[in-house]
């Protein structure tokens, strides 16, 4: 395979693999602290995706449209915990995935209806819109390179919330003990919507950063659930260098499985799947 | 045969993390004695008895069960060599009527797994071995109640009671009359006192009055390690143990 | 969850229902005939799964797999490769295959436990979609296949019954219905199906009292996917083709949804589940546009404020006329 044709595609992958980790990341904080399962994730970066699309048309700023689109998000999210989620806690899987599941079948109906089953694109914000050179001879857009640097400050981001504030320790607490962390004066439940908030908006921010690369179409939520799901069953539950390390590989089987067999591409992340649980039936990483 | 070890380790250690649970501990469990264990809270006595039922890996070490290596059978295969254990966290089946609870447990003896049409409730072998229990542990009264509608002191000796329909030769026993009024306890002491002759017992329990009533060996835990096994005269008068003791004031006071 | 529902009345239940099943086709209201038929079949393939989730405590979303696969096999050896059409052969093929596939899927899935169990089972039945979504030897095709027909059910030369007369195909699946919950009543009472309740009531004690239970679990895993492979290669005869969406994710969602309508772990649950569903679905389909929202609607209702399930509104009704607490 060409060099540089080679060196496009891994740069698209560690790319992906970057946007899955944060998608993922998203899944994985609400499991890890609340316990709870969120089917309806694929959602949110789906409504990320469309934000994107209707604010984009208002404001023409990339920065608006985001930080619009995070405020909207977050509160959405946080309104859902309040309303929802937080009667989750204490019920058993199934009742979570079915009620999510719910949620799904209530956003895809609510997007259809309110914009419609069409596919949109969204134009590449104006200042990004150049070519990087490659060597010699390819180029490789600098939107995309942008995506991967924002996606690694987002994850930065994250790891130091979570690892160096207060808030941070106040959610790992609440994660190992939610009654003593009560007890502690911590009002819990605010600790839980700002983490559901925070969850769910990296599903959509990735969701808003990406749109400019992918078409924003009516399954992209289903999709994306689903590719975050096997990353997190590579990784390993609960584990973030799982997320980061399952999501660079599934990225990259999934980039060069179009590559190689275009016919059977879909599968491609799955065998990954299935190999990694051969040898560990519960992930490459436990937590 | 009276006096066989039955149950051995060798050096058994177990480590999470940075921390020592337990520190190559030596022990036999021979037929016809009740071996107790004894130590503070953190001694590692919970650590041990997971690592004879095989609830949790070894670090390093060895199990031995009549003279084979067993370290690395798993929990299930352990019970079908003759390995039993009862919970210090009340662990049944609460949905299910008492009976069922044994039944089940005498079936893992004779599964039948491949009968799909026979009734499994109507077997007699089970009926015997789970009457025998029953009787046993004093639950005969309440055979078809859900086990949830028990209370403490019964659920105890459901606990105790499945775990003598799978005809174990060994009984690790997890602090078997935790949560039990004096009365219950006496009966239980009784229990015991009749299975030891052909059995081997691990006993971990906090009660000292009870341990003292009837173990034949003692090994006192602290910090991961042995410090003494011997009889409960031997350890009496150790003065390891009564230094060792000295920070804990219930214990000391019968030591 | 103690019975409020005594047995007597259970089995009077059961007889009106039975017999109502029974004399049904003779109105002649065909649609509706072929209607109440997909209804048994959705209700052979929601006791196929609850026989894992209700009585075993496996929570599988990619039941569906088994679904597609038992559909798939009957328009592969009958239609697409013209192997065999007759359905003395294909039922029991369906089966077979579904039972080998769901083993060999449940020596990967059933070492894992609790929600990763769940993830596992729904990106195991994805590789089944993208299967026979992809691959052309497989059907290929996002449309599917359609089938040439419906099997015959000759025997050297004699042909006990027509699958084409919509009453007999009716009879034929209310037969095999009431043979799996036969089967069903028959394993739960047996000495394999008292050890899958053990381990949904405390699968730790049952390992540490000498079950090897992962090799439980396999044998339910296996059971059920073959009992929905039944229900997928009936399903195929009755609409007459197969498409991946068989096996789609909505679809095993969809059968989860039927077992906790119906109520978990309850022998008829499937079946109540079954019926609720598809009558939810005519209900809401014809009176809105959009009625996935009120599916969705009602699904997140029925999680919060019923969470037992349909079966027990019954019980909840009784005891608030008896002016208890249920």
């Amino acid at each position: 395979m060409d060099p540089s044709l080679f060196l496009i595609q891994a740069l698209n992958a560690v790319q992906y693999g970057l946007l899955l980790f944060l998608v993922a990341s998203g899944l994985t904080l609400i499991f890890g602290v609340m316990g709870v399962i969120n089917i309806a994730h694929g959602s949110f970066y789906m409504m990320g995706a469309y934000l994107a699309f209707s604010l984009a048309a208002f404001t023409g700023n990339l920065l608006t449209t985001v930080v619009v689109g995070l405020v909207l998000t977050a509160l959405i999210g946080g309104l859902l915990e309040w309303a929802l989620f937080s009667h989750l806690y204490r019920r058993n899987h199934l009742q979570q995935v079915l009620l999510t599941y719910g949620l799904i079948l209530i956003f895809e109906s609510l997007r259809s209806s309110f914009i419609g089953d069409e596919v949109h694109s969204v134009p590449v914000p104006a200042w990004l819109d150049f070519s990087v050179p490659l060597g010699s001879v390819m180029t490789y857009p600098a939107y995309r390179l942008f995506m991967s640097a924002v996606c690694l400050l987002v994850a930065l981001g994250m790891y130091l919330l979570i690892h160096r504030t207060r808030l941070g320790s106040q959610i790992r607490a609440g994660a190992s003990n939610r009654d003593m962390v009560q007890v502690l004066g911590i009002n819990i439940d605010w600790v839980y919507r700002l983490v559901f908030a925070l969850g769910v908006a990296l599903a959509a921010f990735a969701g808003m950063i990406n749109s400019p690369v992918t078409a924003v179409a009516p399954g992209m939520g289903a999709q994306m659930l689903i590719v975050s799901f096997v990353v997190v069953i590579v990784g390993g539950i609960g584990s973030v260098w799982g997320a980061l390390v399952a999501s660079q590989l599934v990225a990259f089987a999934d980039t060069f499985g179009k590559v190689f067999v275009p016919d059977y591409a879909g599968m491609a992340i799955y065998l990954v799947m299935a190999i990694v649980l051969v040898w560990r039936p519960e992930g490459l990483f436990k937590s | 045969m009276k006096d066989e070890v039955l149950l051995k380790t060798i050096g058994l250690s177990r480590t999470f993390g940075g921390l020592k649970a337990n520190d190559k501990v030596s022990l036999e469990l021979r037929r016809g004695q009740v071996h107790a264990l004894l130590g503070p809270n953190g001694a590692g006595k919970s650590t041990l008895i997971n690592l004879l039922s095989g609830d949790i890996p070894a670090s390093s070490g060895q199990v031995l069960y009549r003279g084979e290596d067993i370290t690395a059978l798993s929990p299930h295969q352990r019970s079908r060599i003759g390995i039993g254990r009862s919970y210090q966290k009340t662990n049944i089946f609460p949905g299910f009527t008492v009976f069922e609870n044994c039944r089940l447990a005498a079936q893992s003896r004779e599964p039948r797994g491949t009968r799909i049409f026979s009734n499994a409730a109507s077997y007699s072998p089970y009926m015997v071995a789970v009457e025998e229990a029953l009787d046993r542990t004093g639950l005969d009264d309440v055979a078809q109640r859900p086990a949830r509608e028990l209370s403490h002191g019964q659920q105890r000796q459901l606990e105790l009671a499945i775990m003598l329909c799978t005809r174990p030769q060994v009984l690790l026993l997890d602090e078997p009359l935790a949560g039990m009024g004096h009365e219950e306890s006496l009966r239980m002491i009784e229990l015991l006192r009749g299975l030891v002759a052909s059995h081997a017992i691990l006993l971990v329990e906090h009660d000292m009055d009870a341990v003292f009533s009837i173990a034949d060996m003692l090994t006192v835990m602290v910090n991961g390690v042995v410090l003494i096994t011997g009889t409960p005269e031997q350890v009496r008068s150790s003065p390891e143990v009564q230094s060792a003791y000295l920070g804990s004031d219930a214990e000391a006071s019968h030591v | 969850m103690k019975s409020l529902i005594t047995s007597r009345e259970r089995a009077a239940a059961i007889m009106v229902f039975l017999v109502a099943l029974a004399v049904f086709p003779q109105f002649d209201q065909e649609f509706y005939t072929e209607l109440v038929t997909r209804v048994m079949v959705l209700a052979i393939f929601a006791v196929s799964l609850d026989l894992l989730l209700g009585y075993t405590g496996l929570i599988s979303f990619g039941h569906a797999a088994w679904f597609g696969i038992g559909g798939y096999v009957l328009a592969l050896l009958g239609t697409k490769y013209q192997i065999t059409n007759n359905l003395w052969l294909t039922l029991p093929a369906a089966m077979a295959i579904t039972a080998v596939a769901s083993f060999i899927v449940g020596l990967f899935v059933l070492r894992t436990r609790g929600m990763f169990f769940i993830m596992v089972t729904l990106a195991f039945a994805q590789i089944f979609y993208f299967l026979f979504h992809d691959v052309k030897a497989l059907g290929g095709s996002s449309d599917g296949l359609n089938l040439r027909g419906k099997p015959t059910t000759e025997i050297n030369g004699w042909v006990p019954f027509e699958l084409t007369d919509t009453n007999t195909l009716y009879y034929f699946v209310m037969v095999l219905l009431v043979a799996v919950l036969l089967f069903m009543a028959l394993l739960l009472r047996s000495p394999l199906g008292r050890a899958l309740q053990g381990i949904r009531e405390n699968e730790h004690r049952m390992a540490a009292i000498g079950f090897p239970v992962l090799r439980y679990k396999l044998a339910a895993f296996t059971l059920a996917g073959s009992l929905a492979g039944m229900a997928g290669h009936l399903y195929a005869v009755l609409s007459g083709g197969v498409n991946p969406e068989l096996m789609s994710w909505h679809q095993s969602a969809d059968v989860l949804l039927m077992v906790i309508l119906g109520g978990m772990g309850q022998l008829w649950g499937g079946v109540i589940g079954a019926f609720s569903f598809v009558l939810l679905q005519e209900i809401l389909s014809v009176m809105f546009k959009q009625w996935h929202l009120w599916l969705g609607t009602v699904i997140v209702l029925l999680v919060l404020f019923l969470p037992d399930g349909m079966i027990s509104i019954f019980g909840r009704i009784k005891a608030l006329a008896r002016g208890r607490n249920p």
